[in-house]
């Protein structure tokens, strides 16, 4: 570790990994509802269950973003963090608001929440990925300007890099954008159309932004190759991503209200966001073929190609396979979906996050060589666990999106309706939670490499 | 290809790409509101309406339904449930709807549940108002057929 306020890092990623668990264990039991409806019911209502997951989802991976801010902007910048106590500061305030909103979640009625937040001062609540109580909104929005004060002053008073500028530039953006999950008009089409500004323009906008500038830190440490070389591959890649993606916000614009123009202009715009991906997966092969040094830690490597390879498959394949305005007629909200959203945010967003961690992690707790053999050859299988698994969960959820298509959506005449489609389709749910249930397996796996120490080491530590 | 390309070229290309194409999405944005009140018939949204959306939004059920394709994937889509389930008569989708809330949780085992939300009749009679708003506003004729 270069720098002692790195160590501010550490919080962020325990308690990131934390909540991934959570998500797992709620995306489990929605595995369970999914086939068998009276499961938890009614204690755990199905909506409740999937606030929790995708909501842990968003906030673990905001967790590991501020983690990996901290720990590679003092390095980027060969300076000490602006204020470290502010970093931990904002890490409590983050996680108490984060732990309080899923208890709320879990412990009462959502209509109870929304009253007991008083909701009807400033309605923010009830809409997708924006469940959270509007005085939690406000309390991100504190925390993360306090977060990108504490960045940018680090990014100022040092060496100014292309990594911390994209970087910097991903974070404001995603704080920009935030502010407009206070925008909830009483027109639901006004709503959905700005809700978008949130939701596409982080997941398919400034998160690669983020998302690019960790991965060329990764890759510029684990390979040693020229930075000149890999910040180009870097501004090109972010370069099309938001050229794709800000037009390419049309495709969610086909069917909610927005004139037919973004038919055309969202299947052409979005057909393109594939590209930055194909590029990010060959600049990766590329820099790793072309790399200097071969660290003791091999695994940031292996996480930072399997990124790169999973979010072309999950975001470029499995995005570009419904994203068409003709086909998205028939596949849109349907299982075809769902399969997408896993294999996209996990390939892109998990990934890079364990790819930070697993790099920065061994060398925070003093391992400065990496983890000892024994522990990366855990982490490799829950690596291939984890991977496996959620490229069979989206087939099987692929499977299901096709049949659901071809039974409720294709016919013009005699389609199946909605529930009897979806009892059809419990063997492949089914074979959706084997999947799910052998992740869980690979996350365990996961964190068991973190308490796996060397023979070298016990005789050091004692 | 990636040769012939300098860093200084990618930054321009980054900088003026995105600044560009931000633009754009800014004019397509202002266009798209000049046009959206001839599609989403807002001069139709009562108060009622609006009671609806609020207790759309404080029940949560995004979480298990689908709108106009969005939201979860766990319960039918309801952005044509009016014409699904009330034949299109405003009237007949109202006693439905009434009846059908007071019913849940069906007790059919294995069945997926939908909770007792205990809403009041006027909280019903605005749902069903802001769903058949709802089913009027102009989507480029989504979904393909009545199922949703």
């Amino acid at each position: 570790m270069k720098f002692e306020s790195q160590q501010v890092a550490k919080p962020y990623f325990i308690f990131a990994l934390v909540l991934f668990a959570g998500q797992i264990i709620f995306g489990l039991i929605m595995g369970m509802q999914y086939i068998n409806g009276d499961a938890l019911f009614p204690h755990i209502p199905f909506n409740v269950a999937r606030m929790v997951h995708t909501n842990l989802l968003i906030v673990w991976l905001l967790f590991g973003f501020m983690g990996a801010a901290f720990y590679l902007v003092p390095e980027e910048s060969e300076t000490e963090l602006f204020s470290p106590k502010l970093a931990m500061i904002t890490f409590w305030v983050f996680a108490a608001a984060g732990v309080a909103t899923i208890l709320g979640y879990l412990l009462v009625p959502y209509a109870e929440l929304a009253h007991l937040t008083r909701n009807d001062l400033w309605p923010t609540m009830g809409r997708e990925f924006l469940e959270q109580p509007t005085i939690t909104k406000l309390g991100i929005v504190v925390v993360v300007l306090a977060f990108i004060f504490n960045i940018g002053m680090t990014i100022l008073r040092g060496r100014k890099t292309v990594i911390s500028l994209i970087l910097i530039t991903g974070l404001i953006g995603l704080a920009v954008f935030f502010l407009f999950a206070f925008y909830n008009p009483v027109n639901l089409v006004l709503d959905k159309f700005f809700w978008w500004w949130v939701v596409h323009l982080w997941v398919e906008g400034v998160w690669e932004l983020i998302m690019g500038a960790i991965l060329a830190f990764v890759l510029i440490k684990v390979t040693g190759v020229d930075r000149e070389y890999i910040e180009k591959w870097l501004y090109l890649i972010v370069a099309l991503a938001l050229i794709s993606g800000l037009i390419g916000m049309g495709h969610h614009y086909y069917w909610i209200g927005p004139p037919e123009y973004w038919l055309w202009l969202g299947s052409f715009f979005s057909a393109l966001e594939p590209i930055p991906f194909f590029m990010m997966m060959l600049y990766a092969f590329d820099v790793i073929r072309k790399r200097r040094i071969t660290p003791n830690n091999t695994m940031p490597a292996t996480w930072a190609l399997g990124t790169a390879v999973m979010a072309f498959l999950g975001a470029g394949v499995w995005g570009f396979l419904h994203t068409l305005a003709p086909v998205n007629y028939y596949t849109h909200g349907s299982q075809i979906t769902a399969a997408h959203g896993h294999l996209a945010f996990f390939g892109a967003y998990a990934m890079i996050v364990m790819a930070i961690i697993s790099y920065a992690m061994p060398i925070l707790r003093g391992r400065e060589d990496g983890n000892p053999p024994e522990a990366q050859k855990v982490e490799r299988v829950a690596f291939w666990l984890m991977c496996i698994s959620m490229i069979g969960i989206t087939l099987a959820l692929t499977a299901a999106g096709v049949w659901q298509v071809s039974m409720q959506r294709l016919p013009e005449t005699g389609a199946t309706g909605f529930m009897d489609v979806q009892t059809q389709l419990n063997p492949v749910y089914w074979i959706r939670l084997l999947f799910g249930t052998m992740f869980a397996f690979g996350l365990v796996a996961y964190f068991a490499s973190f308490f796996i120490s060397g023979k070298g080491e016990k005789s050091k530590a004692a | 290809m990636s040769e012939r390309i300098t860093k200084s070229m990618a930054r321009n290309i980054y900088f003026g790409g995105s600044l560009f194409f931000f633009l754009f999405l800014v004019g397509l944005t202002v266009d798209t509101l000049s046009q959206l009140p001839e599609r989403d018939n807002r001069e139709l949204i009562t108060e009622s309406v609006a009671l609806g959306k609020e207790v759309w939004e404080h029940n949560n059920c995004i979480g298990c339904h689908s709108l106009m394709g969005e939201g979860a994937y766990y319960a039918p889509e309801l952005a044509n449930v009016f014409n699904r389930r009330g034949n299109s008569d405003e009237k007949t989708f109202k006693q439905y709807l009434s009846v059908w809330m007071s019913i849940q949780p069906l007790q059919t085992p294995g069945r997926r549940k939908m909770p007792q939300f205990n809403l009041t009749d006027k909280e019903v009679t605005g749902l069903a108002d802001f769903l058949i708003w709802t089913s009027r506003i102009d989507d480029n004729d989504w979904p393909p057929n009545i199922e949703g």
